[in-house]
């Protein structure tokens, strides 16, 4: 027997984990009713400042991450790891039991024993069992004994272990959240359509840069629209740049981000970019193009092609809610042209030497999330080894049966006694009795009959 | 027949289910249990029925995703797995009495989907954040959940009122006579009703984890954050924390199937809470209730 210890017996109570359940259940409902992570004058205004200061002392505010918090988040996984270790070696005792070594006069006692008499003489009968119960998926092991036989089968030791997968997992989705809080971080970053960045800023008051180590460069966004005006998708195409080449070209929307060096970048925001537009060109018979950057009544020029144009004039939104831009055009062949184009949408041009197509949008800042989290893979393993665990718990169960085989003393044949045991759902374990008795009831030369 | 009528009909045929159930319970009305179960399985088939044409014609609308992206999507789904959890309950423990106590939640939650004013019924598009497999994973796995809970919750109530009664009997020194016996005396015994509000809170816990963690994914591919404390999350956690203590209680000296089936009825509330509440007392990033 061990010693008991008042510390050990605390940290491995049950009791204790009813409590920090409870705890933790009734302090979190704070901070669900106190708006988290506003500034102090908030809570002044709000609740007066003999509570606000209170609040600021007890950091309410940030209640998740204030020490009380944490502090019992870690009773908790003190309570987890005691309790685990105290029950552990309890149950590799009972795996490594000696199973055949039971008291046999207790075994033949058991309430729900089934009894079975058969006409086979003792050594027949252990055989015949032997060759039954080696295709019946249980794993098995007999011995002779006080002149008979013991049967001992099992199923699902293993699953004993479920438990403690499921509250191992817990650890480990906190240690993936504390790699997480340690060497990640959660950032944000505007980019204007055509520019880059190589650097990102940190969500904390002072907006500090974060350098990435890459460049990345926005080079379209494009905002799309259900039939009723609902947003339908905001779309980024990004190009990843190391080193002045393209690495990595993505297109993001909300749901979709993009990964590259342990960065991931979400579609969080826009903007569009006051008094800017957006130029597609395309020669198609030549198959050049390029996007330019326009402001109205400024002219631009397209050097390799030697085209020259411009948006001249605008007009507010079409049923459609499309910008009309009046674009004006020339590319030395024929006299310069001005046609309407809606915003969006690609317009065919024919002109002496070559056909263009042009498009004119918006210009937009694309607003992206970024984080790094190292510490989502622990946390997502936790997440799998919970499932797993909680269903192994519930729905399997080790399942223990002896099968006791000794002579009768009259008539030659023998006895048999079939007791079970479960750590949980006897009903799965009666099934199981259920079909090794038939089993052993349709075995002709077995002869058995209830008895 | 379109979905919204298919739907409407269910609703009925819920209240028809419940209604045959209280004759069960009240009259102990053999064949009026038979018939419930008959039309209890006709409403779930006329509901799935329903559930699926507006998957389809969501489709035909060109905006196809599946019905659990609104509140009233989200009642449908929640009112189906109550109505389905029951029959399986009643299929394997062969009684009807508990039909009284989880068939008026399956009714309640399409009613109150159908005829309120504050749910909006259109089958409408999804916003770009709603637009993710996760988002389905997520909803489905809840409501499974919740309505394992409102299972547990109504039997739980049984519970608690059969105990009463047991124990003031025992109190006064009487017993049971033939032929006089009361409806809570039919129900199965405490034990076996002890037991299904278990099995029943043991299945929810484990839908409400997937849930929880499906939700946890979905944000993480959403916005880069995989818990953010915000009160929709927070108070799934507090339920999750409260049916905890029911599965460890069982481990602890002196808590009987009294205060588990208090802690079902509880831990029900808390899942109204999260569910509901949330929505219309605290603000958050969960927007099922204001849209
Ligand atoms: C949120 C955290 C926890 C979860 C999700 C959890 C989950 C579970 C589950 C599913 C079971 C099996 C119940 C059954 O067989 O019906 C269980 C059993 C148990 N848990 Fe936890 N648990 C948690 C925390 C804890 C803590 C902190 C302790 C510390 C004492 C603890 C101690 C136990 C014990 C002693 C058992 C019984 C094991 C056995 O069958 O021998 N649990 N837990």
């Amino acid at each position: 027997m061990k010693e008991k210890n008042v510390l050990w017996e605390f940290f491995t109570s049950v009791k204790l984990a009813i409590f920090t359940f409870l705890a933790l259940a009734a302090t979190s409902i704070i901070g669900t009713i106190i708006p988290q992570n506003e500034p102090f004058g908030f809570y002044v205004e709000n609740f007066g400042p003999r509570w606000a200061t209170i609040f600021k002392y007890l950091n309410v505010p940030d209640m998740y991450h204030a020490w009380w918090f944490v502090s019992l988040l870690v009773l908790f996984s003190l309570n987890l790891i005691a309790c685990s270790l105290d029950r552990i070696p309890n149950v590799v005792r009972i795996l490594r039991k000696d199973n055949l070594a039971v008291d046999i006069e207790r075994l033949e006692k058991r309430g729900k024993n089934r009894r079975l008499l058969s006409a086979l003489p003792l050594e027949q009968a252990a055989d015949k069992l032997r060759g039954l119960l080696a295709g019946s998926g249980w794993s098995f092991a007999s011995r002779e004994r006080d002149g008979g036989v013991l049967f001992f089968a099992e199923k699902g030791g293993w699953t004993r272990f479920g438990v403690y997968t499921v509250h191992g997992s817990i650890l480990v989705i906190f240690i993936g959240a504390i790699i997480g809080s340690i060497w990640g971080y959660k950032a944000s970053v505007m980019i204007a359509e055509g520019t880059s960045t190589d650097q990102v800023y940190a969500r904390d008051e002072r907006h500090t840069p974060i350098p990435l180590g890459f460049r990345l460069r926005c080079d379209r966004f494009l905002l799309t629209y259900y039939a009723n005006g609902m947003p339908k998708d905001y779309i980024s195409d990004l190009s990843v740049i190391k080193d002045g080449k393209v690495v990595l070209q993505k297109r993001i929307e909300v749901n979709d981000p993009l990964q590259y060096a342990g960065l991931t970048f979400y579609q969080s925001s826009y903007q569009p970019i006051d008094n800017q537009y957006v130029i597609y060109l395309k020669n198609t018979t030549s198959g050049a193009f390029q996007n330019f950057i326009v402001m109205p009544l400024r002219q631009m020029r397209w050097e390799e092609e030697n085209v020259a144009f411009g948006i001249v004039e605008r007009r507010n939104p079409n049923m459609l809610g499309q910008y009309q831009h009046k674009i004006w055009f020339s590319d030395g062949k024929g006299s310069p042209v001005s046609f309407w184009v809606s915003e969006n949408q690609p317009v065919r041009l024919e002109r002496p030497g070559a056909t263009y197509t042009v498009e004119v949008k918006q210009r937009f800042a694309t607003g992206l999330q970024v984080a790094k989290d190292p510490g989502v893979w622990p946390v997502y393993i936790g997440c799998t080894l919970m499932l797993l665990g909680l269903a192994v718990v519930f729905f399997m169960s080790h399942r223990r049966i002896w099968i006791w085989v000794r002579p009768e003393p009259q008539g030659g044949g023998c006895r048999i006694v079939l007791s079970g045991n479960a750590n949980k759902n006897r009903d799965g374990l009666e099934k199981d009795l259920d079909k090794i008795e038939s089993l052993l009831n349709s075995s002709n030369e077995l002869q058995v009959q209830g008895g | 027949m379109t979905s919204s009528q298919l739907l409407g009909a269910t609703t009925f045929i819920y209240l028809l289910a419940t209604f045959l159930y209280l004759l069960v319970l009240i009259f102990k009305a053999r064949r009026a249990g038979i018939l419930g179960t008959a039309v209890t399985l006709i409403g779930v088939l006329v509901q799935t029925a329903g559930i699926i044409m507006r998957w389809v014609e969501s489709y035909q609308m060109g905006i196809g995703h599946a019905p659990l992206s609104n509140m009233y999507e989200s009642l449908v789904i929640f009112s189906w797995a109550i109505a389905l959890s029951y029959l399986v309950i009643e299929v394997i423990y062969k009684n009807r009495m508990l039909g009284a106590f989880a068939l008026p939640f399956a009714f309640a939650s399409m009613a109150y989907g159908s005829f309120a004013g504050e749910i909006h019924r259109e089958i409408s598009p999804l916003v770009p954040a709603l637009q993710s497999n996760w988002l389905l994973a997520h909803v489905f796995t809840c409501f499974i959940g919740y309505a394992a809970f409102a299972v547990a919750c109504g039997i739980g109530v049984l519970y608690l009122l059969k105990d009463r009664k047991e124990r003031n009997r025992k109190a006064a020194g009487r017993r049971v006579v033939e032929g006089e016996e009361g409806v809570l005396d039919l129900l199965p015994p405490l034990k076996t009703i002890d037991e299904i509000i278990h099995k029943s809170i043991v299945f929810g816990f484990l839908w409400l984890s997937a849930g929880i963690i499906t939700g946890a994914v979905w944000a993480n591919s959403a916005w880069g954050t995989y818990w953010s404390w915000d009160p929709k999350e927070t108070w799934s956690l507090i339920t999750w924390f409260v049916y905890a203590v029911a599965l460890h209680a069982r481990f602890t000296k002196g808590w009987g199937g009294r205060r588990i089936a208090w802690i079902a009825v509880f831990g029900f509330l808390s899942v109204l809470f999260t569910y509901y509440g949330v929505n219309f007392w605290l603000s958050g990033l969960h927007s099922y209730g204001s849209s």
